[in-house]
């Protein structure tokens, strides 16, 4: 098993309240089941199978048709994203601009692979899918903030500013 | 409300719109009646949100206080202006002159210059609007503007998409009251067919016809669907018209729900478009307490009202009965058609479902007439179609032209060409479902016929340029790449289809690839095109079949002489220190993240090829241009 799944789950009474709360406003719901793993999400940053599970039992469905939803769609994460989550855009608009060499410096910077986490927790890597911002490809995310127009040199320079956020 | 009330509400706020339309002196009599002297228009698009306009916002708004200048000049914050790589973007009326790439310094100067005592800052405007004589062209008459016709982007960067007040002085709502009031149901379904009107989500199905189906259909609970899963990379047509003019939308889908019989609408959006959602929060909000949306709309008896639901990342979502499955909070897989939406679609009641563009034509076709609309494009793709530009060019953006402009027209004139004078390659339309054309079709006219003849299609409307420097096997691995993590897997064909043609391009590109590998590419490729579920297996393999069709050269170039002429395929390439030209400088060898690189200090370094992972570090660092690439 992957060690980055052996992080213990540590979700509070406040966080399970609040998930309480999201699980009996959409349960009457025609398809709430999305809605209540975006929320999810949103409380705990990612879905652990603990949190899938009182999910399930909230809305009386089995634990495998949460998990069967949680793992089709890309925006869930079944394990934990870094304090900063960097998001490198691979769609074809910064393809073609080279975003692929943004990827690669990042990774190399960094030490993981997209997908992954730093061991010390700071920072996660994902790919996506065109944010939109076409007009400054090739563009990176780092959290909320948008980086466009990059070159592989400046990714350094980008990470070293969220060190000590 | 009442439609006195909306009309009174259209009237009041008429001029202040107007404005923005017309320039120049009549602008300012205009101007001058409406109590404010100068309006400035500020893009709050993603685009330009990204590049700070944020920021560029804030400062205006401070200065213009600090100036006590804030009861006279209004700010607005649009959706996109179309411009996006000259973001962000600031126009002021009634000039209607157009400041690119503005910063909050350069703010502080217009306000002051400009705003204040009268003097445009030329140097700060976009540069194709100052004549060399110093005179101002209007934007409109900017090579980016000029040929376009823009319909489904009317109000996209000239209202402020977060003030319901500013829509209705554009005529808003005055089709639905038309509708509510003087149409029967049979008559919007006649206008539509008259209109010809195509699905603007990629397949081109008649919208007049998917709405007499959904009319017809037996049932006494209908839905009414808005697909807002805008998910080809590259085309972001749909998020500008959700941020820029989300009333529209709102406007056509009830039209809809009256049309067909529906009392309940659901938008499927992207959760990646946070601005977009947001914006039609804030709009959903504001047509409930005018009462344009709930219960008896415009005193009609008619109730209607629309749900978001979000998206979670899923390609396929963007696929008719996959979005449905999906908002119904399954698993986002697509399922065999018949029965089609229109009989049993969302929650297994008739349903219908159009895309965010589609919607976005519908007023204006019943306001002005199937005729009006019908009198543009060619002759079985009538009206425009909205392109999302991208890639290689100079004028990255949202452009909309009548259907039958020319390839060569969007691309050399209003795009603006190729940058740093490269040489044209591509044009990929379609996305992951379309192809990519050659310089030898530029001068086909777009509708939705030919661009299927030359072995692509419309698509949603993403038009990514390519120039020497791709690699077309590279860019249909791209594709491909991409098909293989979207595909649902509930279909073999797709699911183990896509995966294979990968690998042939995988195997190609790193120049093991045997010319029996291209034939047994168009196998397969036909097998996935007559055997997939869904559209996505039936058009993925559609970027190989191009390339392979109009670039076959570039394919047995890496395969007979393992060779990648652009240069992009990693494995064909290598680095080389040209030993005359080294200096010793040992700039390479410390960079080079492998430690590949060895030598001594002033004597000429060596690469080892087999260390080497040709990611380029060392040619980009070497200011002897000592290193070439092979």
């Amino acid at each position: 098993m992957n060690e980055k799944n052996l992080i213990p789950f540590n979700g509070t009474e406040v966080q399970e309240k609040e998930l309480m709360e999201v699980i009996a406003a959409h349960r009457d719901q025609d398809g709430g089941l999305m809605p209540i793993l975006q929320k999810a999400q949103g409380i705990y940053g990612y879905l652990p199978i603990e949190v899938q599970t009182m999910i399930a039992d909230g809305l009386g469905i089995s634990l495998s048709e949460v998990y069967g939803v949680a793992t089709f769609y890309s925006q869930f994460s079944l394990t934990p994203k870094g304090e900063h989550r960097i998001s490198v855009c691979l769609g074809t608009a910064c393809y073609v601009k080279g975003s692929d060499k943004i990827l690669e410096a990042v990774e190399s910077k960094l030490g993981i692979k997209s997908g992954e986490c730093t061991p010390d927790g700071k920072f996660s890597i994902d790919s996506c899918r065109c944010v939109g911002a076409c007009g400054l490809a090739p563009v990176m995310l780092v959290d909320e903030d948008v980086y466009g127009k990059l070159t592989p040199d400046q990714v350094d320079g980008i990470l070293k500013s969220y060190l000590d956020k | 409300m009442t439609i006195a009330e909306l009309n009174k509400i259209r009237d009041e706020y008429h001029d202040l719109v107007k404005v923005r339309k017309i320039v120049a002196e009549e602008g300012a009599k205009l101007a001058e009646k409406t109590g404010y002297r100068k309006q400035i228009l500020v893009c709050g698009g993603t685009g330009c949100t990204s590049s700070g306009s944020k920021k560029v916002l804030e400062a205006l708004e401070s200065e213009l206080k600090k100036q006590g200048l804030d009861k006279e000049v209004l700010v607005v914050r649009t959706g996109c202006f179309g411009l996006c790589a000259l973001g962000p973007i600031m126009i002021v009326y009634p000039e209607g002159v157009f400041y690119a790439q503005a910063t909050p310094e350069g703010v502080v100067r217009v306000v002051d210059e400009h705003i204040k005592n009268g003097n445009v800052c030329k140097d700060l405007l976009y540069k194709e609007t100052v004549h060399e004589d110093g005179s101002i062209n209007p934007l409109s008459q900017t090579a980016f503007y000029k040929k376009q016709k823009r319909i489904a982007l009317r109000n996209c960067g000239v209202i402020d998409p977060e003030n319901i007040n500013e829509y209705i002085a554009t005529e808003g709502y005055q089709a639905l009251n038309k509708v509510l009031t003087e149409m029967s149901q049979d008559d919007v379904v006649q206008c539509l067919l008259d209109s010809g009107l195509r699905g603007r989500g990629g397949a081109g199905f008649p919208t007049g016809k998917k709405w007499m189906f959904a009319k017809g259909a037996p049932g006494d609970v209908k839905y009414v669907a808005c697909n807002a899963d805008e998910g080809d990379p590259g085309a972001f047509m749909d998020r500008s018209i959700l941020e820029g003019d989300p009333h529209s939308v709102i406007e056509a889908m009830t039209i809809a729900g009256h049309t067909i019989g529906a009392n309940k609408g659901f938008i499927y959006v992207r959760a990646e478009y946070p601005v977009a959602v947001q914006r039609l929060e804030i709009a959903l909000g504001q047509a409930r307490e005018y009462g344009l949306l709930g219960k008896n709309i415009l005193g009609s008896g008619f109730d209607f009202d629309i749900e978001i639901r979000l998206g979670a990342g899923a390609f396929v979502c963007g696929e008719e009965t996959a979005l449905m499955t999906s908002i119904e909070g399954h698993r986002g897989e697509p399922r065999p058609r018949p029965p089609f939406p229109a009989i049993k679609g969302l929650f297994g009641k008739p349903t219908l479902l159009n895309n965010v563009e589609t919607y976005a034509n519908i007023a204006q076709i019943i306001r002005k007439g199937a005729d009006w609309y019908a009198s543009m494009g060619t002759a079985t793709s009538k009206g425009t179609k909205v392109f999302a530009l991208g890639g290689k060019i100079t004028n990255v953006g949202l452009v909309e032209v009548p259907m039958g402009t020319t390839l060569r027209e969007i691309i050399e004139e209003i795009g603006g060409g190729i940058p740093n004078g490269k040489k044209f390659k591509a044009a990929q339309t379609g996305g992951p479902s379309g192809g990519c054309i050659p310089a030898q079709h530029l001068d086909t006219p777009i509708d939705y016929e030919s661009l299927g003849a030359i072995g692509s299609m419309m698509g949603s409307g993403g038009l990514i340029v390519m120039d020497e420097d791709n690699c077309m096997v590279d860019v249909a691995k791209f594709y491909l790449n991409f098909t293989v993590d979207e595909s649902c897997g509930k279909c073999t064909p797709c699911r183990i289809g896509t995966k294979r043609l990968c690998e042939y391009l995988e195997k190609i590109t790193e120049g093991k690839g045997t010319m029996e590998d291209l034939e047994k590419i168009e196998e397969l490729s036909n097998h996935m095109k007559s055997s997939s579920l869904c559209a996505l297996g039936q058009s993925a393999p559609n970027p190989v079949l191009s390339t392979l069709n109009y670039f076959k050269d570039e394919y047995i170039e890496h395969i007979q002489n393992k060779h990648c002429p652009a240069g992009v395929c990693k494995s064909l390439l290598s680095y080389e220190i040209i030993a005359d030209k080294c200096k010793g400088c040992t700039l390479c060898a410390r960079n080079c993240p492998v430690k590949a690189i060895s030598g001594t200090v002033k004597n000429p370094h060596v690469i080892d090829q087999d260390k080497c992972i040709k990611c380029g570090v060392c040619m980009s660092n070497c200011k002897f241009n000592a290193i070439v690439r092979k």
